[in-house]
């Protein structure tokens, strides 16, 4: 009895399901719009988290929804279709997949970070310059050229003219920085911001080749944005005053 | 006489037919996608090769270090009985559906080179594992111990034991028991599990990402190849992961029919 009711009862039920997911659809773009789905490099994480509680409270029902990673992740996403309305990523070059791929409008450089040396709270390798991180016994964790801070890495290394080898190529920023928070490498060559960001488990250390790889960050509201207007306005606050002193005590410089 | 097949009652060639459709089709978007023309050159890539080669060698080894310690864990687990067997049990599948890059992070905590282990490892014998490919293979082993261990296990209960009963009665000790006649009844079930933790290995990404780091001809291996391509070069990490999907399917279907009950 009960199995010939159940047998009766799953076509319906599924029918009902599949009714309900397709009001759901329906039901989507009034409250997408409402949405503004923010793609930004993970180098943005606290800065723009902050910018999009401002957004919320000057937009009354308006939900800001980010996606952080390495840019050029983000940027393969948007390529392939991702909803997004704007595009903040941590260098030119990956801003151009999205623009040769005609989805972004032109984009703004808001923001410039630099390298810094990271190493563990107490500096235990005593890494004293740049040149410290080339001798063979120490420890050193890189970014992976294919993302926007391995790519800067490997131009200031360039630029110093040092031969460094790696003990791995980490694939975003925050990933190498956590190999020298758990004190695993004696050093790392990570964003400025990043070394701000992690607080006092890890010091920094400035050098000047830092100034031949600086990254700019471009940002962009994207042509196929669902949230149009909402996209530029997103845009124009990450332009802002207030946004400058924001992305200026987290460590950016801006232009 | 023929023999009548069975036909499948709608209710369930339906749904099972849209399993297969949801289990196939991402791989045959793989091919469909797959740069072909290029395809021999991108292979012949050092670079490809020699992230193959590392794959190859840290999942054999960490499948020969789940055998040798996972059937004698699959044997106290299925043969004897003590009071914790139950956690025990829970224990060892715990890899299986924890993330792995939890995994990762806990085998840094624990033989990273100020983890609980790995600070001695390093202070007395100057061993710092993290970085190297013996910790890709320890991360490898980690994550697919738990896949073997479980077969074996099954294997050992569904055997009978009054062929072990009537060895040890005409005189043999329980070790030549094990080895003469256990382990010879189980040999399809050690072997299923060895291939499916081999495979497992080969698939690790999280936890050797994690624990391993990544780096050319060291630690990098096939899945962490791939990601990274997909960085720059989503075609690259197309022809990557075909050859992973070619060398599992590959090995699993030479031995599914065979040796998978």
């Amino acid at each position: 009895m009960f199995r010939r009711a159940l047998t009766l009862a799953l076509p319906v039920l599924l029918a009902f399901t599949a009714a309900c997911g397709g009001g759901d659809d329906k039901g989507g773009d009034a409250t997408e719009a409402k949405t503004v789905t923010v793609f930004a490099a993970a180098s943005l994480t606290e800065t723009f988290t902050e910018l999009g509680k401002t957004f919320e409270a000057a937009h009354e029902g308006v939900t800001v929804k980010f996606n952080f990673g390495s840019s050029a992740t983000l940027a393969q996403q948007i390529t392939q279709g991702a909803p997004a309305d704007v595009f903040a990523s941590a260098s030119p070059a990956t801003m151009q997949t999205v623009t040769d791929a005609s989805l972004a409008e032109a984009p703004t450089t808001f923001v410039s970070n630099k390298l810094e040396i990271a190493v563990p709270a107490g500096n235990p390798a005593k890494i004293a310059d740049f040149a410290d991180l080339a001798k063979p016994a120490v420890k050193v964790a890189l970014c992976a050229e294919q993302v926007p801070c391995g790519a800067a890495a490997l131009k200031a290394i360039e630029a110093a003219g040092l031969k460094i080898t790696p003990v791995t190529l980490e694939q975003d920023v925050k990933a190498t920085l956590t190999k020298v928070t758990l004190g695993e490498v004696d050093a790392a060559l990570v964003y400025r911001t990043d070394v701000l960001a992690a607080g006092d488990k890890v010091e920094g250390i400035a050098f000047p080749e830092a100034d031949k790889a600086i990254n700019d960050y471009p940002v962009a509201a994207l042509k196929d944005a669902p949230a149009d207007g909402l996209a530029a306005e997103f845009v124009t606050l990450v332009l802002s005053q207030q946004a400058k002193d924001l992305f200026t005590k987290a460590g950016f410089t801006t232009p | 006489m023929k023999r009548r097949r069975t036909r499948a009652p709608w209710m369930l060639a339906v749904p099972a037919a849209l399993a297969l459709a949801f289990l196939i089709l991402p791989l045959v978007g793989l091919l469909v996608r797959a740069p072909w023309r290029t395809l021999p050159q991108r292979l012949a890539e050092p670079a490809v090769l020699e992230a193959l080669r590392l794959s190859l060698i840290t999942a054999t080894l960490a499948t020969a270090i789940c055998l040798v310690l996972g059937v004698p864990l699959a044997w106290v687990l299925a043969r004897t009985r003590f009071r914790a067997r139950r956690l025990v049990r829970a224990l060892v599948t715990v890899p299986m559906v924890l993330p792995p890059v939890v995994g990762g992070v806990a085998l840094l905590l624990v033989l990273g080179r100020n983890g609980l282990v790995g600070r001695y490892l390093d202070d007395a014998f100057g061993i710092t594992l993290p970085f190297t490919t013996a910790a890709v293979v320890i991360a490898e082993a980690f994550v697919a111990l738990p896949f073997l261990v479980i077969t074996v296990e099954g294997a050992l209960r569904a055997a009978d034991p009054r062929f072990e009963e009537a060895a040890a009665t005409l005189g043999a000790s329980r070790w030549t028991v094990f080895r003469r006649v256990t382990l010879p009844l189980i040999a399809p079930g050690v072997l299923a599990g060895g291939v499916l933790c081999w495979s497992r290995a080969l698939g690790e990404f999280g936890a050797t990402i994690t624990f391993a780091g990544n780096f050319p001809g060291e630690t990098q291996t096939m899945p962490l190849a791939v990601y990274l391509a997909l960085e720059t070069d989503p075609e690259a990490a197309i022809v990557l992961s075909l050859v992973l999907l070619a060398v599992s399917v590959a090995i699993l279907s030479a031995l599914r029919e065979r040796w998978i009950p």
